[in-house]
């Protein structure tokens, strides 16, 4: 017993070691969705294609992405050719314009392409505010039942989408 | 020379000024109080360790808005911190509730204090058990005494 009682401190050493450790490669400012798991909130909003307001169900069909962007967003230009590459792959992205200007939000998507098969338009931010949106770009995946599954913060490379995203879609993205 | 460093300094003093500046119309002071002590309370989703009374992030804005909106429209504040804790979950208030999530945060300084305690208990309760050295006796004392007018006799020789 009191030989064993010197190695307190080592053994104590030990698990401070492996929890900073494990620190190291945590995000602290990481923040799961509040609606992981319940269903998409509910909206009736314009789309950036037609004046007349438009309801969940009509525009969000899942599996999908929601991918909240905006053309003041830069960090949005940055990671809009992965969206392209995605819809191209077959991936269904709905756009949430958000907090930004329908003509210059029209011209962004034909100048840098359109990856959405949809996009709501959020100008006063309305519908961000019910999904938790604190900041653009965010994307979330809505699964078939129309409930929220994952939300990511910052931009989506194919890193992200192959360590998180992808295993929402596992038929639909098998090359 | 000084006068070309007086302008940096002074412009360091001048940052208690830089809290957000905004003016909301309140129909009454209760309300105004409650703005302040709630936008105290929630914290910005976005610059994770402020709060929205003193961030200048665009969705503290908003969310400062949405509040003011709220108080004038009669919410108690019960109903505005769960509007926000429906959307961004309970990150957003400094004073989280108590649930299987956030048990950890309210009980864990607690316990720290309690185990710290315990072991310093223990700690000095087995110091004063040990048992005390017995005073010497007279003949021992006789003999140190002897022993030192012995060695300082032979000092000074």
């Amino acid at each position: 017993m009191g030989r064993l009682r010197l190695f307190v401190p080592l053994v104590a050493f030990a698990l401070l070691a492996v929890l900073l450790f494990r620190g190291l490669s945590l995000d602290p400012t990481a923040l799961p969705s509040a609606l992981l798991d319940k269903p998409f909130p509910a909206f009736t909003l314009p789309t950036l294609g037609s004046d007349t307001p438009r309801s969940r169900d009509d525009v969000i069909k899942g599996p999908a992405l929601v991918n909240v962007w905006a053309t003041w967003c830069y960090s949005c230009r940055v990671e809009h050719p992965f969206l392209v590459e995605l819809a191209e792959r077959g991936i269904p992205i709905v756009g949430l314009n958000y907090k930004d200007e329908p003509t210059k939000a029209r011209q962004w998507l034909v100048d840098l392409g359109n990856p959405y098969s949809d996009n709501i338009s959020d100008t006063e931010g309305v519908l961000g505010l019910d999904l938790g949106v604190y900041g653009a770009p965010e994307t979330y995946v809505v699964d078939a039942s129309g409930n929220v599954r994952y939300r990511h913060v910052g931009v989506l490379d194919s890193a992200v989408w192959e360590g998180e995203l992808s295993r929402f879609f596992s038929q639909e993205a098998a090359p | 020379m000084r006068q070309m460093l007086l302008v940096p300094v002074l412009a360091l003093l001048t940052s208690m000024a830089w809290a957000v500046i905004e003016t909301y119309e309140f129909s009454s002071l209760e309300n105004e109080s409650r703005y302040h002590r709630l936008s105290q309370e929630l914290r910005c989703p976005k610059c994770q360790n402020q709060n929205i009374a003193d961030s200048n992030a665009p969705i503290a804005r908003d969310l400062r808005a949405l509040l003011h909106r709220q108080l004038e429209a009669g919410a108690s504040d019960e109903e505005i911190l769960a509007f926000m804790v429906e959307r961004y979950g309970e990150f957003v208030r400094y004073r989280p509730a108590v649930n299987q999530q956030t048990a950890v945060l309210w009980i864990f300084p607690a316990a720290a204090v309690a185990v710290g305690l315990l072991v310093l208990i223990i700690h000095l309760r087995r110091r004063q058990r040990v048992p005390r050295q017995p005073e010497p006796s007279e003949t021992e004392l006789a003999g140190l005494r002897a022993a030192l007018a012995e060695s300082s006799g032979a000092g000074k020789e």
